[in-house]
């Protein structure tokens, strides 16, 4: 590194154990102290508190409120839906990126701006806007409906929800992945006489996989703790289309905040033992791409 | 961006048919996803007239949710703003033991469900919460007021700023500043006239960023906000409230307004990526 190599240089290293590197810049305790005072008090505290609290509820109650039938049922929906979100926008989220990538056509400029619609519109409004839509009597909704089956109200509209909401984490993880791959090792796979698809599945694929997989882990993770986009499209049946931050609110809203802790607990648990996978998937994704 | 590799090697590439359908699968996709939520808005919002949209977004409490929602991102933004350039010069500039466990710290509200970020802060200060009886005896009231959507609003957009900034000034090393303070210049001279140029537009990306989802917020700042007309609303709340009621033309009309917002902020984010792309971090990581 070259901030290392450069602040070595100007003083001999301390011997022995050090927190901080040696440096003439100024400002690393103001800066430092700021950013972890801020840090604690507006995450750190409040997520450690709310642990705290579902701790004081006692580990029986704790296993009686998680897996409770409707509980369980909201946690079932959540990550399955969540899942299924994150798998279909792995094919079409690839699609998207490799045509981005990889083609010149009129408005691919636009297209490659519109992706990220779902990062900048509010999900409320995401929400409503997909109801109408997908709604037996909204444009796609009165399709199904003709066709015999309902998209809003049911989880199937939870999905649709979760696909608008996590398509552009694969997009934007898998596009930079696209573009540095080396056009050499497709030619030389073309030339020792494979098919496009070949070469698709046996080299590209292969060096593609880390980013998409870190990407479909992000969709997922955002998909089981979305809330504004799905609550007005899933209809929130009790036991059919109910999602877990829902349950969470409903629990508020009878002033059960001993349920609300603990599912929320139980959530963040989840949540968090998936981020440490997707540190170690992006781990594995440097070590591979560095090879 | 570069000029595409593969385009005029037939060896390697697709053949056109191929290409049209992948080509075609691809708008189809995004034109069921991202165009048609669009249209749907604003052609719900215009549904009984420009006169009912209009009297729609001017209706009191409508303008008190603007009022409110521009508010909360004026406390907010700045906030972060400034969390986002002391945690990027402390991470990026200097090294230091447990950096990646800070850095992992510092997206974890990404990683939380918004729903969660709003039930901590009921948890600390609403009534029944840890604090809740202590600051009802000094009359303060931060949950079901505004104090409290500034908080769950804060909580989840604590990392946007910096997390542009913390890759960009890294990628940008130490020698500048290093050059500056052996020149004798004083530590704040050295941030204002040596790193802040170096940084600006990566700090306005950041900036954009942050405001978008400081004024769309939805699930955090629901749970705070005990959703009172003319007080504790904010836009996309209020688009929630119209909505139950079955007033569709009002909570589109407010929801066009959210979704213009969030049509300029791409449009603005896409200019600062094409015009800058090689002093924004997140434009090609």
């Amino acid at each position: 590194m070259t901030a290392a190599a450069s602040t070595t240089a100007t003083k001999p290293a301390r011997r022995g154990w050090a927190f901080l590197a040696p440096t003439i810049l100024p400002g690393f305790g103001t800066a430092f102290g700021f950013t972890l005072a801020y840090l604690c008090l507006i995450v750190l505290i409040p997520l450690g508190h709310m642990a705290l609290r579902a701790a004081d509820v006692g580990w029986d109650r704790f296993w009686a409120i998680t897996l409770a039938p409707r509980v369980l049922h909201a946690f079932y929906i959540s990550f399955g839906c969540a899942l299924a979100a994150a798998l279909i926008n792995a094919v079409f989220g690839l699609v998207v990126a490799w045509v981005l990538v990889r083609y010149r056509f009129p408005g691919r400029r636009l297209i490659d701006a519109m992706v990220d619609l779902p990062f900048a519109l509010p999900t409320s409004v995401a929400g409503i806007a997909l109801t109408a839509i997908y709604a037996p009597n909204g444009w796609i909704g009165a399709l199904a409906k003709a066709a015999g089956f309902k998209i809003a109200f049911t989880p199937l509209g939870i999905v649709i929800a979760l696909v608008f909401v996590g398509m552009p984490f694969i997009v934007r993880t898998v596009e930079p992945v696209l573009q540095d791959l080396d056009a050499e090792v497709e030619e030389a796979a073309a030339s020792l006489g494979a098919t496009r698809w070949q070469t698709f599945t046996k080299v590209l694929l292969p060096a593609i996989l880390p980013a998409l997989i870190t990407g479909v882990a992000l969709a997922f993770a955002r998909g089981v703790g979305e809330y504004g986009s799905v609550i007005f499209i899933a209809g929130n049946i009790p036991a059919v289309s109910e999602i877990v931050p829902l349950l969470i609110v409903a629990r508020l809203e009878q002033y059960d905040y001993a349920g609300a802790t603990v599912i929320a607990t139980a959530m963040m648990g989840v949540s968090f033992l998936m981020l440490l996978g997707i540190n170690f998937l992006q781990r594995w994704t440097r070590s591979r791409h560095a090879r | 961006m570069p000029a595409d590799p593969h385009s005029r090697r037939p060896a390697v590439g697709e053949g056109p048919l191929t290409r049209l359908a992948l080509i075609g699968l691809a708008i189809l996709f995004l034109a069921a996803f991202l165009a048609l939520p669009l249209v749907a808005v604003f052609s719900q919002a215009l549904a009984k007239g420009v006169g009912a949209f209009l009297k729609s977004l001017t209706d009191p409490d409508a303008l008190s949710a603007i009022r409110l929602t521009l508010t909360v991102a004026a406390i907010a933004v700045p906030l972060n703003l400034v969390f986002g350039v002391a945690a990027s010069w402390a991470i990026a500039k200097f090294n230091f033991r447990g950096k990646s466990l800070l850095l992992a710290l510092i997206d974890l509200p990404f990683s939380v469900s918004p729903v969660i970020s709003g039930l901590v802060y009921v948890l600390l200060f609403g009534l029944h919460g840890s604090f809740g009886p202590w600051l009802r005896d000094h009359g303060v009231q931060i949950i079901f007021a505004v104090p409290g959507v500034v908080m769950a609003t804060v909580f989840v957009t604590f990392p946007f700023v910096a997390r542009e900034l913390i890759p960009l000034m890294q990628e940008q090393g130490v020698e500048d500043e290093e050059a500056a303070i052996v020149l004798g210049a004083s530590g704040w001279q050295t941030f204002r006239l040596v790193t802040l140029p170096n940084i600006r537009w990566g700090l306005l990306y950041g900036v954009l960023l942050c405001n978008a989802r400081a004024m769309g917020e939805f699930g955090a700042v629901s749970v705070v906000s005990g959703h009172i007309r003319g007080k504790t609303n904010t836009m996309p709340l209020h688009v929630e409230i119209l909505y139950n009621e079955y007033n569709f033309v009002a909570a589109f009309a407010v929801a066009s307004l959210l979704a213009l917002l969030a049509l300029v902020t791409l449009a603005a984010k896409a200019a600062l990526e094409w015009r800058f792309a090689d002093q924004i971090a997140a434009a090609k990581r």
